[in-house]
């Protein structure tokens, strides 16, 4: 009995243990052959060359404009999200009856559940020839319509994430704003929304940790041409579509254009990695201030 | 107008706001079901559902594609399933205090905020490559299987951490060992959710497209799979190769797949929101 006890505990720490070896498996093969590209091309070339044109006769390795390309759906994206799933979270929190929230939240959900080629589509051929209509000088790929639709997507992860955190706000804080004959509305934006703040500034760090690794959407819709721009009506590239376009294309594996493909992984790897371990940081750090 | 009627204007005005960003949500999502129903609807027949991919737009199905989604769902389902709900059980019943286990919940904490996209690079070096799977069904399986891990893993602890210390402490008392405490009384309290958690992860791994491009699924596979060790493709996949093409005829069977992607993807979720419910209601401790 006691022998298949340990057995039994062995093979649970196992599975747990597996997983440690996912993740030294994800370093070890963006490492293992980024080392092999950086032994090529100058690292300095990588971070401050202003042209990404691996594929082309004339070769430029500066990761810039994906990465500008990247940052500018991102932004985009954010944009949209923050300002509408705040809203929301206020709103379900303070003003809602509750059998309307306990409604509306799920149906929110539905947003994050679609699969995201889906919203790719959503984008290229309904969002974008609406924008048109009124931005004639839109092109048929842009940032615009790619990001807008993308924040709408991650409204629910800053809504639910966000109105979790409004929610633990201890009552007594609430009551007492209520007592002082404070509006819903000042008892939102001057008690519980800073004292969420630290839960609120995690939903967001999340969220840009998401659009950042976006790829069906921005593949789709924000098109394939690497340009370190600002302007949102341009097509651009980013990182993760690039990874995509090598992958349909047929680049002969080992050569330095495949390479590419992981200097360009461990560079999102990178930016996310971070995010969601200052998200960590935040969340242990605050976590307990009420208790 | 006074200090306090300034003030509750506002507090109105936000109300009529708040409503406004609520409701924005839900109306995109309607024009955008609406638009792609008006789309796609017609074209779905039982031809559609049953033709091999073709060059030509009307001839066109989704035979091949839906058939490597069920392929892929069966396969990294048994990979990932009982690696993850084992996994679970281990973080919260056994390893919970020391430093191991705190590495161990950061590490999968970590893995869940890892893009989809970089999970492909990793199947493609590891099963492609290490492996010698080149760009079979089972590489994407096991690339997707690892993907969806860290969310059954965090399923499968919050059930098991919501059954409470009482029934553990009956069970011991009445002698039984850890493993029959967890097995006849803690994993059946719990398996409504994580019941729910698999499937949910199940509805992940549909709509997934960006790592099983790049482990090499290919767009034009004119076969249906018929073993682990075939090329495949998968209905995102082809719903992104029909929307990459000029043509409005392939728009709109892209229209057509999404609608039977979006009919499995909302129909896995309308159960897993079901289980929790059902669930909820019947145990009350």
């Amino acid at each position: 009995m006691r022998i298949q006890e340990r057995i039994i505990e062995g093979l649970l720490w196992l599975s747990a243990a597996i997983t440690i070896l996912v993740t030294a498996g994800i370093i070890w093969v963006l490492l293992s052959e980024s080392l092999t590209f950086f032994s090529e091309v100058s690292i300095i070339d990588f971070l401050t060359d202003k042209q990404w044109t691996p594929l082309f006769a004339d070769k430029h390795f500066g990761i810039l404009p994906l990465v500008a390309g990247t940052m500018l759906t991102t932004a985009i994206a954010i944009a949209v999200a923050l300002p509408i799933g705040l809203t929301i979270a206020i709103y379900l929190n303070t003003y809602a009856p509750a059998g309307f929230r306990a409604t509306i939240k799920p149906m929110l959900e539905i947003l994050a559940s679609i699969p995201t080629v889906v919203y790719g589509f959503f984008a290229l051929t309904v969002v974008t020839p609406f924008l048109q209509s009124f931005i004639p000088n839109l092109a048929g790929f842009n940032s615009l319509s790619a990001g807008m639709v993308m924040g709408i997507m991650i409204i629910p992860m800053i809504s639910s994430l966000s109105e979790d955190a409004i929610s633990a706000v201890p009552k007594s804080l609430r009551e007492g704003a209520y007592g002082m004959g404070a509006t819903k509305f000042q008892t939102a934006f001057g008690v519980l929304v800073p004292a969420a703040s630290s839960g609120i500034l995690v939903s967001i760090i999340l969220a840009i940790s998401r659009a950042v690794g976006e790829t069906m959407l921005v593949a789709i819709a924000a098109g394939q041409q690497p340009r370190l721009t600002a302007n949102p009506l341009v097509p651009i590239e980013t990182i993760t579509t690039y990874i995509v376009q090598v992958s349909l294309g047929d680049v002969p594996h080992g050569s330095l254009e495949y390479r590419t493909i992981f200097a360009a992984g461990i560079t999102l790897f990178i930016f996310t990695f971070a995010l969601n371990n200052i998200s960590f940081w935040i969340r242990k750090k605050y976590q307990e201030k009420y208790d | 107008m006074t200090n306090s009627e300034l003030n509750r204007l506002k507090d109105k005005a936000f109300q009529g706001f708040g409503i406004f960003c609520t409701l924005i949500g839900l109306v995109v999502l309607a024009i955008f079901l609406i638009n792609i129903l008006i789309d796609g609807l017609g074209r779905i027949d039982w031809d559609f559902l049953r033709n091999l991919p073709s060059r030509r737009a009307h001839r066109a199905g989704i035979y091949t594609a839906w058939i490597g989604t069920l392929w892929i769902l069966v396969l990294s389902s048994l990979f990932a399933f009982p690696l993850g709900i084992s996994a679970g059980i281990y973080l919260e019943e056994y390893g919970k205090k020391n430093r191991m286990a705190s590495f161990l919940e950061v590490n999968i904490s970590n893995l869940a905020g890892v893009p989809s996209i970089i999970y492909g690079l990793l199947g493609l070096e590891i099963f492609g490559r290490v492996f010698g799977l080149g760009g079979s069904l089972l590489t994407g399986a096991l690339t997707l299987g690892l993907l969806i891990l860290p969310i059954i893993i965090v399923t499968t602890r919050e059930s098991i951490k919501a059954v409470p210390r009482s029934i553990r402490d009956a069970s011991f008392a009445l002698g039984a060992s850890k493993w029959q405490t967890i097995w006849f009384q803690v994993l059946p309290a719990s398996f409504g959710g994580i019941m729910t958690g698999v499937i949910l992860a199940l509805s992940r791994a549909v709509g997934e497209a960006a790592p099983l491009i790049v482990i090499g699924a290919l767009a034009y596979v004119p076969f249906a799979p018929s073993s682990p060790m075939d090329e495949f493709t998968v209905l995102p996949i082809q719903i992104f190769n029909w929307i990459s093409r000029p043509q409005a005829a392939f728009a709109t069977n892209a229209a057509a797949a999404i609608i039977i992607l979006l009919i499995i993807t909302f129909t896995l979720n309308g159960i897993a929101v079901y289980l929790r419910h059902k669930w909820q209601k019947r145990v009350k401790w």
